[in-house]
């Protein structure tokens, strides 16, 4: 039977409830790469953003030795595709200006035109990388 | 005040990519890969991140925020290059590797060297981000 959706639905929640309080708090969208994005770029709020991502890194830490087994993160070991998929991944969520945190979670439960059509493009985009890549090329 | 809001979310955030196996790139391929093995547990993770956020939004409505200040305003409905080709790229990147901002942060302790690859290559595509944008602008005006 397929279980997993409730470990899914559980994580969910928590990811939600993280924007929540963050939204609640201060005033501000949940979204990972604009956090992380605002320290490259040096803008303001610098103690806020480094605090957000201590707690991003440090609760799984704590967490993991609770779980059954080790976390895994099976990313491939084909550094070339890693290089490219990093750099795309931070050049276009700082151009589209939000990522699954920022224009998902946060942009969809508010109805945003913007995140909505955000998630819908790079769902598609990523669901048509990986049908070429793995089952027309084969090289994923 | 502030620094502790975000870290209680950032700790709440981690926990919740860390439990819903949202690290795993195997479940995020395979929610991608519909025509491989399909696997729907994003879907179950999304669904249940915007149910708080749902109460969260119409709690805005009559209240500022804890710290004070205002709540951020809806962008207008606009679609703009930059949403649209940066969306592009991210889905590609995030398809190949299976990795998104939020999880590549919260590995870094288990993801082992491919993990801080990825993460040197996101912030240097972050450091990127403002002259390609600008570029793409001048192409729009160009056109």
């Amino acid at each position: 039977m397929y279980i997993e959706w409730i470990w899914g639905l559980a994580g969910g929640l928590l990811i939600g409830l993280g924007a929540a309080v963050y939204l609640l708090g201060n005033g501000r969208i949940m979204g990972a790469s604009g956090i992380l994005g605002g320290l490259v770029d040096g803008s303001d709020r610098t103690l806020e953003r480094l605090s957000f991502i201590a707690g991003v890194i440090a609760t799984p830490l704590i967490l993991s030795p609770l779980l059954s087994s080790a976390p895994m993160t099976h990313l491939t070991d084909n550094f070339a595709v890693i290089v490219i998929a990093g750099l795309l991944v931070g050049a276009g969520t700082r151009i589209a200006n939000g990522c699954t945190s920022g224009h998902g979670v946060c942009g969809i439960s508010r109805f945003s035109v913007r995140g909505i059509i955000a998630t819908l493009i790079y769902i598609g985009a990523g669901g048509a990388t990986i049908a070429l890549m793995r089952h027309v090329w084969g090289l994923i | 005040m502030r620094v502790l809001v975000s870290m209680l979310a950032g700790s709440l955030f981690g926990a919740g990519l860390l439990i819903s196996g949202m690290t795993d790139t195997t479940k995020v391929q395979g929610w991608l890969d519909v025509f491989g093995n399909w696997d729907p547990t994003l879907a179950f993770v999304m669904g249940g991140a915007i149910l708080p956020m749902l109460i969260a939004w119409r709690m805005t409505a009559h209240r500022r925020p804890l710290t004070g200040g205002q709540f951020p305003k809806m962008s207008p409905p606009e679609l703009d290059r930059r949403l649209i080709i940066g969306s592009v790229m991210f889905g590609m990147g995030w398809s190949l590797s299976g990795l998104c901002p939020g999880p590549a942060i919260a590995s870094i302790t288990y993801g082992g060297l491919g993990g801080l690859v990825f993460l040197a290559a996101m912030i240097t595509g972050m450091f990127a981000a403002p002259g390609l944008g600008a570029q793409l602008d001048r192409s729009a005006n160009a056109a």
